[in-house]
């Protein structure tokens, strides 16, 4: 950042227009570079300039630019609905329960995966705790919705069989359960996944710390404490703040795969909310605005905290 | 460092055998039923191994030609998606490697600034309609052609590549085409092989695109066939798209029809696990430097 400020300043400009002049000397690689370019202003910078549709009445016959303006009014109708203000909730709630329990859980199964001592078994458990991560969230939720049946799936059989449940549980139906239903699979799906990352950061630790540890007659828990806990902080900050800045990330994939009416109020997340009024009632304004509040709190959210990461060990992302 | 077995590791490796089941089982019991006829999935139960194993099922789902247009699409995307993704992105990421490339600072955070602000999925949406590309293979690979994660992981990759090997060949007269594709590309091997398995593997489970961007049954691709058979009877009515053919044939599968549909269409990706999974795990390692 403070080179690129610095080399603007002043002359900056200047030497920024004469830059242009290289492109000739290098035009190969300016050809190379050509389709990324085009496709990045046709995919992703006329999309943002077609964020203006958040600020008018989109009419499909005018299109973007024709289209009459109408201020904040598309905004101010979104945040007086319930609906909405029901679905930013629970995307901020589902949001947090998964950074609460999401988040630890990859680090408790490096840790634990730290203490096995028979390498093979190690392996078996780590190569099977990656697999459902290579599945879609369509399989996975296919998979589910059969085991979380509550007339013919094997959850609800287990559980009143082995332990005397009266009525099944609907883990997909009830308000009451979705919510926990969507953190289980989340971590099943995805701990192994995320536990590669701190296993590789354990495996960087020094062995001779430990060797004096040893020395030290520290035990197995004595070490876990003391060595590799904090060695592994910093990795544990970086990916904390990185995650708390995607809060708006709840998972749609997840949920729109999992979800049905009956659990709306629960499970619908602003994702879900700009699908089904956009692309399925095509109130492309309001969904547009809808989309654009969530988008400018996350890009707050991530700019924010990657400036705490800098701040506290210049681990931020750039 | 030797400590003595105790009670700690005995629930240490139960723990952990208990989680590794949990999704062995799941697939196993679902794998069973897939074997089993219908009555077996309704009355419910905990299955390791088939009850009356018959094929059924699979015959049923293995008729379906919706199935088999799904393998055709997905193995269309898959290709023709990695092929093109991959070239345009390595093509890219090596002309803003160089840091005597004209205002490749400028360039580069044009192309990160999409990582953190977009202009969401209506307005994408809307660009699609207008550029006439739906109901198109196309749409299914223009809008994710270049992520900007990995282009700025491949450039990382070719800036760590020694630069005296281009200038030697410079000297020796080959222009920065033949430079790129004959020298640097062939040194960059791992980092092309990983790129291109994540792309493959986002195709093949890509299903999202299809859905909104695809009304016509001959271009459904196996998720979305897949998401049909499996999730109609809950979803159908908040769903959109449905085309009614599609939903007569499928409406109501069977427990048993659903789970050999899921191994029908997870097979290649079991099938080739094993083998490409080390691959994933130092990807993850070369993508978490930082850019």
């Amino acid at each position: 950042m403070q080179l690129r400020e610095s080399s603007l300043h002043k002359k900056g400009l200047r030497r920024f227009i004469s830059d242009f002049r290289l492109y000739k000397k290098h035009w190969a690689l300016a050809v190379l570079l050509l389709p990324t370019i085009i496709y990045f202003v046709i995919f992703k910078y006329i999309p943002i300039s077609g964020l203006a549709m958040a600020f008018k009445d989109y009419k499909i016959g005018l299109g973007i630019w024709a289209s009459p303006w109408v201020g904040l009014d598309n905004f101010s109708f979104a945040f007086s609905t319930a609906t909405f203000t029901r679905a930013f909730t629970n995307t901020v709630i589902i949001s947090f329960l998964k950074i609460l329990t999401g988040f630890p859980a990859p680090i408790i199964l490096a840790l634990l995966l730290n203490e096995v001592r028979h390498m093979k078994y190690k392996r078996t458990i780590q190569t099977i705790s990656y697999l459902p991560h290579f599945l879609s969230w369509v399989i996975v939720a296919g998979l589910f919705s059969q085991l979380l049946s509550p007339t013919t799936g094997v959850v609800n059989y287990v559980l009143k069989t082995y332990f005397g449940l009266d009525k099944p549980i609907y883990f997909l139906g009830s308000n009451d359960w979705f919510r926990g239903t969507l953190i289980v699979t989340d971590i099943w799906k995805d701990v192994g996944w995320g536990s590669i990352l701190y296993i590789a950061s354990i495996a960087g630790i020094d062995p001779s710390m430990y060797e004096a540890a040893v020395c030290d007659g520290a035990n197995r828990f004595q070490r876990l404490r003391y060595i590799t806990l904090p060695s592994l902080m910093p990795t544990i900050t970086i990916m904390l703040i990185l995650r708390v800045g995607n809060v708006m990330v709840a998972g749609f994939d997840q949920i729109f795969n999992l979800y049905n009416p009956a659990v709306y109020k629960t499970a619908d997340i602003i994702d879900t909310f700009v699908y089904r009024y956009g692309i399925g009632q095509m109130k492309y304004s309001l969904s547009t605005a809808v989309g654009l509040f969530q988008n400018l709190i996350g890009f707050v959210m991530v700019v924010g905290m990657n400036f705490v990461a800098n701040k506290i060990n210049d681990s931020g992302i750039w | 460092m030797k400590d003595k077995a105790n009670w700690f590791d005995v629930l240490l490796y139960l723990f952990l055998g208990l989680f590794a089941i949990s999704i062995v089982f799941a697939f196993e019991h679902l794998l069973s039923l897939s074997f089993s006829p219908s009555y077996v999935a309704t009355k419910g139960g905990f299955h390791l191994l088939p009850v009356d194993a018959t094929l059924d099922n699979y015959q049923k789902v293995l008729e379906s030609k919706y199935i088999w247009m799904g393998y055709k699409n997905t193995l269309i995307r898959t290709i023709f998606g990695t092929v093109l993704q991959l070239t345009v992105t390595s093509m890219g990421a090596y002309a803003l490697s160089k840091r005597f490339f004209p205002h490749r600072s400028a360039w580069t955070f044009m192309i990160v600034f999409t990582m953190f602000f977009s202009g969401g999925l209506i307005p994408t949406y809307i660009l699609i309609v207008n550029l006439g590309l739906m109901n198109s293979y196309a749409a299914m690979i223009l809008p994710g052609l270049v992520s900007a994660f990995n282009l700025v992981i491949m450039r990382n990759y070719f800036m760590s590549l020694p630069e005296e090997i281009e200038e030697s060949c410079m000297i020796d007269g080959a222009g920065r085409f033949r430079i790129f594709f004959q020298i640097v590309l062939p040194l960059s091997k791992p980092i092309l092989a990983t790129v291109a398995l994540w792309l493959a593997v986002g195709h093949w489970n890509s299903w999202f695109d299809v859905l909104i961007y695809i009304t016509d049954d001959k271009l459904f691709t196996l998720q979305i066939v897949l998401r049909r058979i499996i999730i109609t009877g809950t979803q159908q009515m908040v769903d959109l798209n449905v085309s009614s053919e599609v939903m007569n044939q499928m409406q109501a599968s069977p427990e048993g029809v659903k789970a050999a549909a899921i191994f029908v269409a997870t097979l290649p990706i079991l099938a080739v696990y094993p083998f490409i999974q080390k691959y994933f795990v130092k990807g993850i390692m070369i993508g978490s430097l930082k850019g």
